[in-house]
């Protein structure tokens, strides 16, 4: 029984980091239907800023809390500009051509980051200065980290504020209308290229908040970190009904603990197979995913 | 040009290249040490530098300084195409074989591999033609087919020692029958889902190659794999019939040279068969397609699984060539290179692809020196290629509007 409550405090951690990552490929496929290939390259640029601006701050003598948060916005702010510097390039020239050409863009994008910061920062793994948050509560066998208490808070205040920009502000109301119909907002006086970039900057910016988590959670990032949970984090945004925000919420904790309960009780070596085994059974029996209402036929 | 549209391309590159700076600047100035400028502005310089060249280069070209060289180069390519379009295609294919034939004749031990890795690739490109030139379906897990037509080969050849020529069709129909397994599931998606869906099953299989430790020996790979052999005449005494290994690089050359060969005509044909225009059909508008009574699913499904029997192929003889595999040579990356091949050459055209493999595999073996660089480049010419020319260099005669939905 401990270890399954282990397992589920695991679970949650690292469902709350695919969570993150699953909104920015949510909000950018429900606003210009794109699979962004990239997304899982802002995540592993938003660690390795992270990690660089963390690593001067602590050699500055800055006291923990503004390491923390002051590398954290500087790296959501770096991997916003970022993704609006990579949507103005790579996508907005293609907005009216085939998707296989912004698709086959997207991958090109992402296989030049991922050399750009392996590039930049070399193939070895970069370690996160850890002793940042060490320790945490112990209840009879089950661990609780500091760590992890400040990924799950991060990430719910994370989430409250997005669904706040999202459903309260005039921009959220734009995203939406543009989602909807990008003609017809166009028409009322909604800038939609401005709309779109936004949208990819804070998708962008959530990204990086995650990339920053998971360094900090294992210690230390590498360049090509951002493949395999961007494939987990889209599968989690499918799941939860590409589009849905609240869906890709869902869908990325529903990962995250499919993903250790699998590890732990069935096989740690093909623990990385379940998620993909998800996606494909949730695109084969309901391609709209649970939350998202029906797909037509052309998208899908 | 007018001079508006003049300042606002300067106006925006100037903008582009701030921001660049920006970006730059915390992956190369920030160190724990302190945070300096000198190494970022020493990079970003060259890029400064090399952008505003291309786009004067550009601006000079729009406002006509060129065309005194680019009319009469633009008449001769006419002319050529003309001549070379009167021409029947099997000479043009006679002689690039001839060619090819003739170059462990003449050529170094380096210059043969690098031509035997190429054709490799043909191979792969030609297969991955089926499925998204022709059926414009995007497949990104093309790889796995290749991996599995290699592990088949590997595995017959280390337990039960199987000769080549047995295993090459038994490979083709292994990657064949995967390809039936997957693609029952996958076909009745479409364009973003179908392309992350096998994305998802090459995974899968990558990771069954790596951890399968009874079977594959996991990340170790499978070594002592039999080279090809062939029965050869003997004259020493009398005339007997001797088997021989094909070790020596140019024997295998030839190999390759005739499963390249042997891919080229069946595609060809395919390509120009009843089939193969129910595939292009299908790429064109699925909807349509089906109304007017192509059986799209079934097509689709005999599309992929074709495209991988050549993949298969592909596997078994780079099985064969290395005598080692491991999970390692069938990441996902491999999947890309092999995708990008078949756009940059031209989707659904034969020469294209051909081109686009020597491309991207001859090409970086000339410029060795930037090999850090490789896949950086490779990334962005792709982007850029879609941007500029996404039809591909040599697009096909048959117009098509790739894939569009």
């Amino acid at each position: 029984m401990e270890y399954f409550f282990q397992q589920l405090i695991n679970g949650i951690t690292l469902g709350s980091v695919y969570a993150l990552i699953a909104l920015g490929y949510t909000m950018v496929y429900g606003i210009i239907q794109l699979i962004n290939f990239a997304h899982g390259e802002f995540f592993a640029a938003g660690g390795y800023v992270g990690v660089i601006f963390m690593s001067y701050l602590v050699s500055q003598g800055a006291p923990a809390w503004v390491c923390l948060s002051g590398s954290l916005i500087l790296a959501m702010a770096y991997c916003a500009m970022l993704a609006v510097a990579v949507e103005k390039v790579a996508y907005k020239p293609l907005r009216n051509s085939s998707r296989l050409s912004v698709l086959l863009s997207a991958l090109g994008m992402s296989i030049f980051l991922q050399n750009g910061l392996m590039l930049t920062q070399g193939v070895y793994d970069k370690a996160y200065p850890t002793e940042l948050a060490q320790g945490g509560f112990e209840m009879g066998n089950v661990m609780l980290s500091y760590m992890q208490i400040f990924i799950v808070s991060l990430t719910a205040f994370l989430l409250v504020a997005l669904n706040v920009l999202v459903f309260k502000t005039r921009i959220g109301k734009a995203m939406r209308s543009t989602a909807q119909d990008k003609i017809m907002s166009a028409l009322v006086g909604i800038n939609s290229n401005r709309t779109i970039s936004i949208t990819f900057a804070i998708g962008a910016a959530l990204a990086a908040a995650a990339g920053i988590m998971v360094g900090l959670y294992y210690g230390s990032v590498r360049y090509d970190m951002g493949f395999v949970p961007g494939i987990k984090a889209f599968a989690a945004a499918v799941l939860g009904g590409i589009g849905n925000i609240t869906g890709a919420m869902i869908g990325g904790f529903i990962i995250g603990m499919v993903e250790i309960f699998a590890a732990g009780y069935i096989s740690g070596e093909y623990k990385d197979v379940f998620a993909f085994v998800i996606l494909i059974a949730v695109l084969y029996f309901r391609p709209s995913g649970i939350m998202g209402e029906n797909v037509d036929d052309t998208r899908v | 040009m007018t001079i508006p549209e003049f300042k606002k391309h300067w106006t925006s590159l100037g903008i582009g290249m701030v921001w660049l700076f920006i970006l730059l600047w915390p992956l190369l100035g920030v160190k724990p040490e302190g945070l300096e400028v000198a190494s970022t502005f020493n990079v970003w310089w060259r890029i400064a530098v090399g952008c505003s060249f291309i786009l004067f280069l550009y601006q000079l070209n729009k406002i006509g300084t060129f065309n005194f060289i680019s009319r009469p180069a633009s008449a001769v390519a006419g002319n050529i195409k003309k001549v070379s379009s009167t021409v029947p295609v099997v000479v043009w294919f006679v002689v690039g074989i001839v060619c090819a034939g003739l170059i462990p004749q003449f050529a170094g031990r380096y210059a043969q591999d690098v031509a035997i890795n190429c054709m490799i690739y043909v191979c792969l490109g030609l297969g991955l033609n089926i499925v998204v030139g022709l059926a414009g379906m995007l497949d990104l897990g093309y790889i796995a087919f290749y991996g599995i037509g290699a592990y088949t080969y590997a595995l017959l050849s280390v337990q039960f020692q199987l000769s080549f020529w047995i295993c090459l069709p038994i490979s083709a129909a292994a990657a064949g029958f995967g390809a039936w397994l997957i693609g029952y599931c996958s076909m009745r998606m479409r364009g973003d889902y179908l392309a992350i869906v096998t994305l998802g099953f090459a995974e899968i299989v990558r990771m069954v190659f790596n951890n399968w430790m009874s079977l594959t020996n996991g990340p170790n790979g499978v070594t002592g794999i039999k080279a090809p052999g062939l029965y050869w005449f003997d004259f020493t005494n009398g005339m007997t019939l001797e088997h021989i290994w094909l070790k020596k690089l140019s024997l295998v050359y030839y190999v390759i040279l005739l499963l390249v060969a042997f891919t080229i005509i069946a595609v060809y044909r395919l390509q120009h068969s009843r089939t193969g225009r129910a595939w292009e059909a299908i790429r064109e508008d699925e909807t349509a397609a089906e109304v007017m009574g192509v059986p799209t699913f079934y097509m689709k499904l005999l599309a992929y699984c074709s495209g991988a029997c050549f993949g298969g192929m592909a596997g078994a003889f780079y099985a064969a060539r290395m005598r080692f595999v491991s999970p390692e040579s069938f990441t996902f990356l491999e999947s890309a290179m092999v995708l990008s091949m078949v756009v940059l050459g031209g989707m659904g055209s034969i020469p294209g692809v051909i081109l686009g493999a020597l491309a991207l595999i001859a090409l970086p073996e000339i410029f060795r020196d930037f090999e850090l660089y490789r896949m950086l480049v490779f990334g962005g010419v792709m982007t850029l290629m879609m941007l500029f020319r996404p039809q591909g260099i040599l697009p096909p005669k048959r117009k098509m509007r790739a894939g569009k939905e």
